[in-house]
């Protein structure tokens, strides 16, 4: 029985590790197939219809209780470590100092039924603000990959004065107000109540833990208390980060316990046990109403944040180049149409990490409230979609980017370049550029003959797959004279025609 | 202005304009390569692209009349594209690893390679094939891809590019060589060694908005020139330049070009160009525009030219 927590410490460990080191990783050196840990997350399987691992995270639920809240969750983990370092800055550094509380259960059940009506409704909303894997994400994303490649970069400054290039500069990811904003909200928010509280952010705002709660409250295992030989000396309760032992009644609320098993380590009698828990149980005590404080705190902040969204929106749509160019956002290849991305992607940032290009970034308000955070392309100089590169598709642990092989991918077009002739250097100035056509991967952009041996860019609009080239290098100043629409609905372009094979033999110089 | 803002800027002014000549000076006298030769260019056809540039080096005099024991070497070749060798859309892999080997033979002390890629450079340094080449040869591959790799530097004699920042690997180092393909270009209509340049410049937008082809002549008249520009023409890129759309735009004509002139291996190399590709070198008008500014000749009849057939 004992043997229980180090197990579920174990796997914690090697959920957690490998999951931020992917996360976190800038230099593309860990395998790309390490996402497939992310597959198992709660509601990238839900969202991705993935049976096999739904009814495996189903069935260990039924089995165990909320194991993928104490081990696989990367969130839950986080707060476990800030619970466990909140000890090291107590007075007394002890270790047994939580309390029985009451479940706040009129707030929880009314944030998961919300969450699931607002889905239902077609929003993605609140799926994508509380699912507790992307938040994690985005909390790697937004406020810690910043910082470790603060760290790279100063070295790599140091290094490459003294003539050493072993490490080099990554460029930092574009700062978002928003999507930093509201990740610093998060950040936060559950490092508060997990410091002071243990789990109650899982047992009170996230959804999935809600949810996994009811189904737990029928697990075959769970915890329970032997009235036998039980002394009611309270150190379970003490341990409990969940807050839901109650050692005077000894009464395990199980909707809320997370099969941490501390308890189980704890009891010097032996009284907690793991057992086939289909046996007389007591009910639970009465349900007392929630704390409207804090729900009103809750929603107000909400509110307030939206507002302030609303009111910026204009600010927050990111650099556009030209005042006069509103556009339809350009979605990464693989989405489909805005409305299957919209509901899928639950803007955990990996695709934004991964994007070799960093062409990706968090949304403000491109695709409305509900998809703040949801990526989009954004070019500037030398950023851009890469040809030869299907990563965003292949990571996407939720399915809001269809996987496919590069072969397809290229064919792909997300956008269209659109060509504004009056704002081309060629026709200002009169003087050869060609920048665009020269990084279209296509050809689509090309240089057809304007005058005085000059030639100037041209759009076949069925050859372009909107990967942005054109748009990242024209040197056109102040609006650039090419960019790219976004197609509202992702189509196929037609395979690009290759040119004539030369066949003769060349056997002189020339010259 | 707080009197103390003013001395600071003063200080600072002052700090700067000891610096500038002084650096300048001495950079320059390392780059005074001795590149006297009876040779003034070697084209070879018929081989592989190290053994055509064994035999062009020997003709040339040998690699240790560039290289001496202990020089701090860099290769620019064009590395632009995340594109296959197949593609030629970058210089030849096995090109620059031989052009490596023998630096290295010939006791350099360092073999750094490097160009400001257009694309992702990691992807571009890997599946050009050139980073693996570079470095079986002993050489190094840098990054270029940060502007804090750059440092401005003075071009007296260029007319719309006065100054601009390159490459520091290029300014500190001993000798260094200029490696790119030949191909064709959208926009300079062709890219082979002074369209080259782009890769050792941070801001290649300004050549793009302030007439290309004048550009690209001006930094020819850069100070640091390359020790041997080594027109790698093994595959040339026929059409759709600078990046290819398919292998079909690639035509294999086993070729090497090398002049420590840039005007006159730009024209050589269109002479040959043209014979797949009918094209008007007047139309590549950096070339002319160079020779203008006395950067070197297009009239490759009056020089010392070696032509090797394997």
């Amino acid at each position: 029985m004992k043997h229980l927590k180090k197990i579920r410490v174990a796997l914690a460990i090697l959920f957690f590790i490998p999951i931020f080191l992917y996360l976190i990783d800038f230099t593309g050196k860990l395998p790309v197939q390490m996402h497939a840990l992310l597959k198992l997350q709660w509601i990238p399987a839900l969202l991705s219809l993935n049976m096999i691992i739904i009814t495996v995270l189903v069935i260990t639920s039924l089995l165990f209780g909320r194991i993928y809240c104490s081990t696989i969750c990367p969130l839950g983990i986080f707060q476990d470590i800030a619970a466990r370092k909140s000890r090291f800055f107590s007075k007394k550094k002890k270790k047994f100092r939580y309390k029985y509380k009451k479940p706040q259960s009129i707030l929880r059940y009314s944030i998961l039924a919300l969450t699931v009506l607002i889905f239902l409704i077609g929003s993605s909303f609140l799926v994508v603000q509380l699912d507790p894997y992307s938040i994690f994400g985005r909390i790697v994303s937004q406020l810690l990959l910043p910082l470790a490649l603060f760290a790279n970069n100063g070295i790599a400054a140091i290094f490459s004065n003294m003539g050493n290039y072993s490490v080099f500069k990554v460029e930092q990811l574009t700062f978002v107000p928003v999507a930093f904003g509201i990740t610093l909200f998060f950040f936060v928010l559950i490092s508060v109540m997990s410091w002071f509280r243990g789990r109650l952010y899982c047992n009170t705002v996230c959804p999935v833990g809600t949810s996994l709660g009811l189904l737990s409250k029928l697990s075959v295992f769970r915890i329970s208390i032997s009235e036998s030989s039980c002394n009611q000396c309270g150190t379970c309760e003490k341990s409990c980060k969940s807050q839901c032992i109650d050692s005077k009644k000894m009464t395990v609320d199980h909707s809320r316990c997370v099969s941490c098993y501390n308890c189980l380590t704890v009891c010097k009698k032996s009284s907690i046990i793991y057992q086939f828990g289909y046996k007389k149980q007591k009910i639970e005590a009465s349900q007392n109403p929630s704390n409207s404080n804090r729900r009103t705190f809750l929603l107000t902040t909400g509110a307030v944040i939206s507002t302030i969204a609303l009111a910026n929106a204009k600010k927050l749509t990111g650099n556009k180049t030209d005042a006069t160019l509103t556009r339809t956002p350009i979605m990464p290849p693989g989405a489909g149409s805005i409305e299957h991305f919209n509901k899928k992607c639950t803007g955990c940032q990996l695709c934004v990490d991964k994007c070799p290009m960093q062409v990706l970034q968090p949304a403000a308000l491109q695709y409305g409230i509900s998809g703040i955070m949801q990526p989009h392309l954004n070019f500037s100089t030398h950023i851009f979609c890469s040809y030869d590169c299907n990563i965003c598709s292949t990571v996407c642990p939720t399915g809001a980017l269809k996987e496919m092989p590069i072969e397809e991918k290229k064919l792909v077009q997300i956008g269209i370049a659109k060509f504004r002739k009056d704002k081309c250097i060629v026709a200002v100035d009169e003087t050869d550029c060609g920048a665009c056509s020269e990084h279209c991967p296509t050809q689509a952009v090309h240089m057809v003959p304007y005058k005085n041996g000059l030639t100037i860019p041209e759009v076949i609009e069925n050859l372009c797959i909107g990967c942005g080239g054109c748009e990242s290098i024209c040197p056109a100043r102040p609006f650039v004279a090419i960019y790219v629409e976004g197609n509202k609905t992702q189509a196929l372009a037609i395979k690009p025609i290759e040119a004539e094979k030369f066949n003769k033999k060349i056997d002189d110089f020339g010259f | 202005m707080k009197r103390r803002d003013f001395f600071k800027s003063a200080a600072v002014v002052g700090i700067a304009s000891i610096f500038k000549p002084e650096t300048l000076a001495a950079s320059k006298s390392a780059s005074t390569v001795s590149v006297q030769t009876t040779t003034d260019m070697v084209a070879v056809m018929g081989g592989e692209p190290e053994i055509m540039l064994i035999k062009a080096m020997k003709e040339l005099g040998g690699i240790s009349k560039y290289v001496k024991k202990g020089h701090k070497v860099v290769i620019k070749p064009n590395i632009g594209w995340d594109k296959k060798p197949e593609m030629a859309a970058n210089t030849n892999p096995d090109l620059v690893g031989a052009l490596t080997k023998l630096c290295k033979s010939a006791g350099a002390s360092e073999v750094l390679v490097f160009d400001h890629t257009c694309q992702d450079w990691q992807k571009c340094y890997a599946n050009s094939g050139i980073k693996n080449a570079v470095e079986k040869a002993g050489g190094k591959m840098i990054p270029g891809n940060d502007e804090s790799y750059y440092k401005e530097v003075e071009i007296p004699l260029g007319i719309n590019l006065k100054k601009t920042k390159i490459h520091k690997a290029i300014l500190d180092c001993d000798v260094w060589f200029n490696i790119p393909v030949l191909k064709h270009h959208g926009g300079a209509k062709n890219s082979i060694s002074m369209k080259n340049l782009m890769g050792i410049v941070w801001d290649r937008k300004f050549f793009h908005s302030n007439d290309l082809h004048q550009c690209i002549a001006d930094s020819a008249t850069m100070y640091k020139k390359p020790a041997l520009n080594i027109v790698d023409a093994y595959r040339i890129m026929k059409s759709n330049g600078p990046q290819g759309k398919s292998q079909a735009d690639a035509v294999l004509l086993k070729s090497l070009i090398i002049s420590p002139d840039y005007v006159a291996a730009d024209t050589a190399a269109m002479k040959m160009f043209s014979q797949v590709q009918p094209t008007d070198i007047n139309d590549v008008r950096y070339i002319a525009m160079a020779e203008k500014l006395k950067v070197g000749t297009q009239h490759i009849e009056k020089l010392n030219v070696k032509k090797i057939k394997l």
